[in-house]
Parts: structure tokens; sequence; C-alpha cells
């Protein structure tokens, strides 16, 4: 059997807007993707332990409420901590261009902003999802 | 409407029209039409006929401005009275910022206040809270006890604004403390007018912010309703809210359906409750989301408006006619707004308020063309605003009411969306109402279903969005957003400690000790919360103590 | 990463890439199971099985709250159906979860079913014996709840629990043959509401009828919105353990359990293999032959098993 891209979608903070993650979640669906999807309010803590538990490749952050630049780099510190640096962070959500290369500068590997076709995020985590050596 | 002969000629003439339009080739000067269908799936005919509304009778169906069942408006002379209410929804950072806002918005010629609260406020979590680290102020106002409110309110007439307030679960804390601000400033609460949200329903089934699970939460809506029908009479309870279910995705039909739907099940719950339905109907509001699709987005607000009288006259038995009257606020569609090109949002925000208006809304909140990348800029909300004044001023399409009316097209969509929510609302009905069809994620599923649709349609380019998969140019990133400062979580914390300091801790906690016997009874919850809120207990404090009653709700997630 | 070591030493980043090779079918997953096999066959496995909305999900998370007290450790397997066009997969039974998602002494994963039918999926059973390296004293596996044909938590678990919800009479009627036979624990879940004792009392009949075992099912009601009487369930279980214990049942489940171990290996060697073969140049043409009705598949495999057992 072949290895399966497993995503966790995550929404750190506390919007409750998910219809983007739950879009993106069934995109991952359909292209073959084994998704986790946390629901809403999650804090990073919770995210990191479950991408830990799920030993997912990919954690895809979702967040609306302006609060991404607390809360992401947060969980790409815990995903360290815990060990698993290997794992792709991407984020998305309402996120002006200008806080981009700080996302990027504190380890989220791209940041899809609105509009992003689905099929550009699938290929995207395809290409670059780190396999287990 | 028309004679069976006039008809019945009208088909055989159109029968002869539609063969020749079928066998026109494509070819220079004509080409053959496509199929199209309205954003909810209803198939759209090449064009519409006095056969399309054969069946209408006018006064049983459209009926006078005014008058049963108000398709054509609940007042009967509306914007030639008086405009709707121009009411941008506003508030970030700070108490002092927003206030500085919400005074440059009435001297700009805003005529209501509409409050946005960030997203820890929303959530009944003072400012300090660890999760609100990251969240304070950032998509509305960060208020934490009356304190805050005095500040926000300073130097605003409480008794000549109407104020809405954007707050759902804590939506009693927050009146609450409004009712007490007043009465400090000697304004008897009978003199204010104003809405809370207060529409927990559409929380569980779209936006998220829910605290307390369904019952205990439609305990708090009755127990408002209760209260202010005799002590807050102007103000407006509820505003029952499609709104954001349309940004969640589902469809025009659906967002008539379920909104009504939950207008159901919070009249049911308030009868049950044991109140007399002329005693609280009359202050339910509404509050419908304005899309892209201009016409069907006008049929759709004319049919809500019959369907509602019907439901309260034939369903509830409402006798008052006010109790009947679908009163609403329309903002425009937020999820339509693209970060690519923004100026080209101001060309659909402009369409949409036009809907609005066409569809005789009574407010209406224009949004901004940056707000798909933050919160909008002042330059941003002035056009906005400015959008809604020269619809209103320089337009003409206020001089008469509900000019679209007779329109064969705009009868036939308005027949169409009524008889497509009807069946939603029947198939609510057999699950046994909104909240069982929330609670087994029945609407979450619909929603979600016609979201993913939406997206598949852009995607395959079936439907084109006008600088996102059609006309792109190569765009440099955008400049001169709004920004909140990140660090106001600290500055919050010490106002709060501050504030914790300078009350009276004692009477704080008898208030508090209080209200939790009346949570765990039956009684009436606002005059507890208002002597907490009134002695400085902090949102968070009352929420707490309704969370350790209460308890939490945890939502299934429904794909 | 060591991951037999991790393993053994209870380190969760371990557990959870073991479980993925297992899953994934990692050349590496026998080698593990190999090395970690020994240390197997001290948890006790529980599994949950029910409709969909009858609350498995919360129940379960519960559940493991109040299993994981003292320095107990709990494993949750929880299956999600994999679909069958994309092969891909959303497992949200997380999402009902959280609530016990940073308990240390909790360990939760979502599997999918990657095309098996029996509502749990075939990596379900070498996950669990990983859970059980690792030290997990209960293990909780939660099927699909895609209704009667979910027999299959019956084979990798000691103590089944039918979870039900009010109102699911019909269902529970077509239930009969089916699942209703699994259940050494049945569980009417939001008992708060309507119809709950109805309920009850229509699976205590049919439990009541169909028993000439020595086990008599408890039927019990809760509510894991509300928190309550998920002690019960605990007790119930322990009931089960213990009778499994004294009347010797246990060892034989076991036994039968490790049976199935290499049963299923077994199983799923050989298939891997036949496909390979059915593959090879020679059998082309027997299987047009097949194609074209020029021969029939008996036939057919009749060669493909003589030449397969042939080999060296």
């Amino acid at each position: 059997m072949e290895h399966k891209i497993r995503v966790l979608v995550a929404k750190p903070g506390l919007d409750g807007h998910d219809r983007g993650a739950k879009v993106l979640a069934r995109a991952f669906m359909e292209a073959g993707m084994e998704v986790i999807y946390t629901g809403i309010r999650r804090t990073p803590e919770q995210i990191a332990e479950v991408a830990r538990q799920e030993d997912v490749d990919v954690v895809a952050l979702s967040c609306l409420s302006g609060a991404h630049n607390t809360l992401f780099p947060k969980v790409v510190d815990l995903l360290r901590e815990k060990g698993m640096g290997d794992v792709l962070v991407v984020g998305g959500g309402v996120i002006p261009d200008e806080d981009v290369p700080f996302l990027k500068a504190h380890g989220i590997e791209e940041v899809f902003g609105p509009g992003t076709p689905l099929a550009t995020s699938v290929e995207y985590i395809r290409t670059h999802v780190n396999r287990e050596a | 409407m028309y004679e069976k002969e006039t008809i019945g000629k009208l088909k055989a003439a159109k029968a002869v029209w539609q063969e020749r339009v079928d066998r026109i080739q494509s070819g220079k000067s004509s080409k053959p039409y496509t199929d199209r269908a309205s954003t909810s799936g209803i198939d759209v005919g090449l064009v519409y006929t006095p056969e399309d509304v054969a069946d209408m009778d006018y006064m049983r169906d459209l009926g006078f401005p005014g008058e049963y069942p108000y398709t054509r408006g609940y007042q009967a002379t509306m914007y030639r009275g008086r405009l709707w209410t121009m009411r941008q929804y506003a508030g970030f950072a700070t108490v002092e910022e927003s206030n500085k806002r919400y005074k440059y918005l009435l001297g700009q010629g805003q005529t209501g206040l509409s409050i946005a609260f960030d997203l820890p406020t929303q959530l009944g979590l003072d400012a300090d809270h660890p999760l609100a680290e990251g969240e304070v102020g950032k998509v509305g106002v960060s208020v934490s006890s009356l304190a805050d409110l005095e500040v926000l309110f300073d130097g605003i007439p409480l008794d000549q604004v109407s104020t809405s307030m954007t707050i759902n679960a804590p939506a009693a804390v927050l009146l609450a403390m409004y009712i007490a601000l007043a009465r400090r400033r000697g304004i008897s609460p009978d003199k204010l007018d104003g809405t809370i949200q207060n529409d927990i329903l559409k929380e569980y089934s779209s936006r998220g912010t829910y605290i307390f699970p369904p019952a205990p939460s439609m305990r708090i809506t009755n127990d408002i309703f209760a209260y202010c029908s005799k002590e807050v009479p102007n103000w407006n309870t509820i505003s029952i809210s499609g709104y954001h279910m349309r940004e969640a995705g589902c469809t025009a039909v659906q967002e008539v359906a379920f909104t009504l739907a939950d207008g159901i099940a919070y009249v049911d719950a308030a009868i049950k409750a044991g109140l007399d339905v002329d005693s609280f109907a009359a202050r339910l509001s509404f509050f419908f989301n304005a899309h892209n699709n201009l016409l069907e987005e006008v049929a759709k607000f004319r049919a809500a408006r019959r369907m509602w009288a019907h439901i309260m006259k034939e369903r509830f038995h409402a006798q008052n006619p006010k109790s009947m009257m679908l009163r609403f606020h329309t903002q425009t569609a937020g999820c339509t707004l693209t970060s690519q090109q923004p100026d080209n949002n101001i060309v659909r925000v402009t369409l949409q308020a036009l809907a609005a208006v066409l569809g005789g809304t009574q407010s209406l909140h224009t949004n901004s063309r940056d707000e798909a990348l933050s919160l909008p800029t002042e330059d941003s909300v002035r056009i906005a605003l400015r959008t809604q004044q020269i619809i209103g001023f320089e337009s003409g399409v206020t001089d008469t009411v509900d000019p679209l009316a007779g329109s064969f097209y705009i009868e036939a969509m308005t027949n169409r969306i009524e008889e497509e929510a009807w069946k939603y609302i029947t198939k609510i009905d057999e699950l046994g109402g909104a909240v069982k069809a929330i609670e087994n994620g029945f609407i979450q599923q619909e929603i979600q279903k016609a979201s993913y649709q939406y997206q598949l349609e852009i995607e395959s380019g079936k439907r084109i969005i006008v600088g996102v998969n059609r006309f792109q140019v190569d765009e440099k990133p955008a400049r001169n957003l709004m920004h909140i400062d990140s660090a106001l979580y600290e500055k919050r914390r010490g106002e709060l400690a501050a504030m914790k300091a300078g009350r009276d801790g004692a009477k704080v906690q008898a208030a508090l000790a209080r209200l939790k016997q009346t949570a765990e009874g039956n009684a009436n919850l606002m005059p507890g919360v208002i002597e907490a809120v009134d002695a400085y207990a902090t949102l968070g404090e009352v929420c707490d103590v309704l969370r350790s009653v209460f308890g939490e709700y945890e939502s299934d997630a429904s794909f | 990463m060591d991951v037999r070591a991790g393993v053994l030493a209870g380190d969760i980043r371990s557990v959870a890439r073991g479980i993925s090779w297992v899953e994934n079918d990692d050349p590496r997953a026998a080698e593990l199971i190999r090395g970690i096999y020994p240390s197997t066959g001290r948890a006790y496995i529980v599994g949950l099985t029910g409709s969909p909305g009858v609350g498995k999900s919360t129940l379960v998370s519960r559940m493991a709250a109040l299993m994981a007290t003292g320095k107990r450790k709990v494993g949750v397997l929880a299956v999600d159906p994999t679909s069958p066009f994309s092969g891909g997969a959303i497992l949200g039974d997380r999402v009902r979860m959280f609530d016990v998602a940073l308990s240390p002494n909790v360990y939760i994963r979502s599997m999918g079913t990657r095309g098996s039918l029996g509502g749990i999926s075939r990596a379900t059973r070498m996950a669990s014996r990983v859970l059980d390296a690792a030290g997990f004293d209960w293990v909780l596996v939660e099927t699909v709840g895609a209704g009667q044909s979910e027999v299959d938590v019956h084979d990798v678990a000691y103590t089944t629990v039918v979870v039900m919800a009010p109102g699911m009479g019909d269902e529970i009627q077509a239930m009969k043959a089916g699942i209703m036979e699994i259940g050494d624990v049945f569980v009417v879940n939001k008992a708060d509401r309507d119809g709950a004792d109805r309920t009850a009392a229509q699976v205590a009949s049919i439990v009541q009828l169909s028993d000439e075992r020595e086990w008599h099912p408890p039927v019990l009601k809760v509510s894991a919105e509300l928190n309550q009487g998920i002690e019960s369930i605990i007790e119930a279980i322990g009931q089960h353990k213990s009778f499994l214990e004294h009347s010797g049942k246990l060892a034989e489940a076991k036994a039968s359990m490790a049976r199935r171990d290499v049963l299923e290996i077994l199983r799923a060697r050989l298939s891997e293999d036949l496909q390979h073969e059915l593959d090879q140049p020679v059998l082309q043409e027997k299987l047009d032959e097949v194609a074209n009705r020029h021969s029939d598949p008996y036939t057919v495999v009749d060669t493909v098993f003589e030449q397969y057992w042939r080999k060296p």
C-alpha cells in the first residue's frame, strides 16, 4: 500500500468561520489524502499534540480573526519541540500580504490567501510534503 | 392577473417564438442561448411573460405596501417617507479608538451605530483570558466590563442613536451593560432604541461563536424577550440572521428557509415558555445577506417578507399586524469580496446594496473594498457609506415603492424562491424543527454541500469571478491596510487589573452568587445580570457563572 | 528514530509512526511487530459500535477520560470511512474528543477504513498491538458506524459495546440478526431525550430472547453529552472482563485472537502474492481466454493454484 498523505486541517484562534477549512478538507480528501479536522477554536498546544498523535505529514492552519501572527508561529514552535520539525506547515485565511514574510520566517512554509484555487493548495502539498526517511 | 384567453393566446404566440429561437444558429449577429440557473439552482428562462405569473392574485400575493402579506414592503411609504438606516458595522481595537470612529461616522451622516466586538468578547471571555492572546481588538472592539462601555459611548447620547450590537451568546450581558449605562446617565430604558443580534441558532449552524448548549441558550433568549417586552419596549431583541449562513456558502433559497426556520424555533420556544405571541413578535428583526445575483436577491427579500407574514398569521395566529412584518437589516456579502483588484469590490458592493434597497431593507451595511484583506481603513469605509448615499439620493430607485414589482421575472422568481424555501421548512419541521435539524447536522450539511459546489464551479470556470478566475492582472501587494497592534493584549490586561482593584469585590461576589442561584432556577436572568454588571462584574465572570450552571457546547463538525 | 524502542518505552511519537507503518503496509511494520509482539497481550481491548449519530465519539471521549484516572493509559482507535472513489478520507471523530486531547494518558488515533468493509480497517488489529506493546492498559476501538454489517469489531475486541440512541425502534428490529448478537454491553446514549426508556426496553427484550449464553448483556442508559452514567459502562466492561477471566474464556479469546493475527497476515500476504501471480505474462493468455469465454474462471484458478503451490 502506498504512503497516504495525512493532513491536519486546524483552526487555531477564536473565529468560527470554517467554510474555507471545510472546503479545503474536502478537497484534500478528494485528492486521496487522509484529513483530520480539529473543529474550531483550538489552541496551538492542542493542534501540535493532535499532529503528534496522528502522525500527520502536513498541518494546514486556517485563521480569519487576524491572530495568525501570534498563533501560527506558536504551532510551529510546539511541533519542533515535539520532534516534528519535518512536518509541512501551511497557512491560510485573511492574511495581508505584508504578514507573509514574517510567517515564512517563522516556519509557515506557504501562505494561501483568499481566492487560492483548491488545486493549487493540493498540488503544493503533494510536491512539498516531506516523506519520512 | 390575466384573463384565461389572454394567456391562451400568449402561449400559442410564445410557442411560435420559441421555435424560432431554438433554430438560431451560431452566426455573426446572433448566437443560440445557453442554459442558466440562479445561484439557488432555480432554472432561469430566456424570457418571462404573463404566462409565468398567470396564477398570481395581486391582492392576495402582493397587496399594497404596509399591508398583508407585506410582499411590497412593511411600511406604506417606504423610502419616500424616510431612507433606510445607514449603519456601518464598526469597531476595532480599543474602546477609545472605536468611540472616535463612531463619532466620525455619525459626523459623516450615518444614522445608526453598529458595534463590532472582538472574538473574546463574543465568546464571553475577558480580554485577559489566555485564549484572548492575539485576538484582542482584532475583529472588533474589546469590551470586558461596564467601565469599557462607559468609554465606548462617551459623548454619544444613548437616547438619540439606535445602537445595533453584533453579540450573540453573551447578548444578555452586553444588553445589561447598555441598560446599566443608560440608567447611570439618567436615561430610562424605555427610551433606548437598538438591536442585539442574539441569534444563537445560526451560531451553531454557521458562525461558530456559541458558548452554552441549545437548551439553556434558548432560555436566555426567552428571558431577554420577556424582560424587554416590559422594560425596553423599543429594543429589537433578536436579529434572526441568514447572513452568516449565506457567508458560509448556502444558497439564496436556503438562506430564506433556514432563517425563517430559526425564526419559527424562537417563536415556538417563547410561546412554550408562556409568552403571548403578540407580546414579543413585533420586536423580532431579521438580518440578511445581499449577494451578487441582483434580481434573485431582490426576489429573495420579497419572498422572505411574504413567507414570514404567512407564518406569523397562519401558524402562530398572531393578531397584531406588527407581529407579521418582517423587518430586516442587510449587509452586502463579505464572501464575494476579492483580494484581487480590490477596487472592483466597490462595484460589487454597489450592486449588492442596490439589491437590498430594491428588496426593501430597513437598514444597510455596505462592506468596504479592502475587507478581504483586513479591517477597513477610514477611506474605504467612507466610500462604502457614500455608495449608500448615492443610491439613496441620486439613483432614483427610492422614488417609488418596490419598483420592480410586476416584473414577470421578479414575480416568478419570488414565487419560485418561496416554493423551494417551503420545501426546506417542511423538511425541517419533519426533523422536529430547527434546533433538532441543527443538532443532527442537517442544516450544516446542506450549507456545506452548497458551499463546496460553489467553490467547484469557480475552480472549473463555470462560475466567473472577475479578477479571480478571469480578467486577472499582475498585482502588487496591497498597501495601507489597517493594522491592529498585537500588544493590545498586554494593555488590556493592565486595564482590567486596575478596574478590578478599584471595584467593590464583595458586592461583585454577592451579585454573582445571586445570579448563580437564578440560573439554577427558572426566574428571569436579566435583572441579576444587570445587577452584576452594574457592580462591575466582568463579562467573563458573568459568563463563567452561567457556564458553571449551563455547561458548554461542543460542535460536531459536519461534512 | 528507533520506533521499536520508542514504542516499548511508551513514546507517543513512536507509537504514532508505528501505526502509520502498519497502516501503509510499510516493510518496516513487519519488523516492528516482530520486535514488540512478545510485549503484547496485556491490554484489554474494547470495541464500540453503533449507527452514525448515536454519539459514539463523545462517549468514547468521556470513557477515555474516566478510564485514564490514576496511572492507567487509554488508547483510542477511531475508524472513519475511506472514500472508495478517491481513497481519501475525512477523519472527523477527533472533533468530539478534544476534552481529552491534552490528557497525558490518552492517545487517540484516527484511521481510515482503506477498503475494508466490516467497520474497522485491516490495520486496526495490528495498531492495537502497537498500543498494547506501548503499555496502554485499555484500547478502545470505535467503528465507522455504518450499521449492521459491522461485526468485525467483535474479532479484535474482548468486550463489544453496542451504542444506540432513543428513537431507533425500526433500526433495532433490523439489527436483531447482526449487531445485536455481538454486543456484550448495550448502551442507550442520549438518555435525557424522549424515548430512551422505550429503546432500552426494546433492546432488553431482544437481548433476553436471544440469550442462552452465560453472560447476560446489561442494557445501560447514559448521556455522553451531560457526562452521566459513563462509570456504569466502565463497570459493566469490568464485569464482563472478570466473567471472561473466571470462565476461562479470556484465555480462549486471546488464543483465537493470536490465531486471527496469523490468519490476517497470511491472508494479506497470499492475496498480494496471488495478485502478483495474475500479473505474470504467462497467465495473460489464460485471462484473455476467460474474457473471450473460451475458458472459465474455475479452470484458470486450478491452473494458478497448481503453479503457485508447486513453486519452491
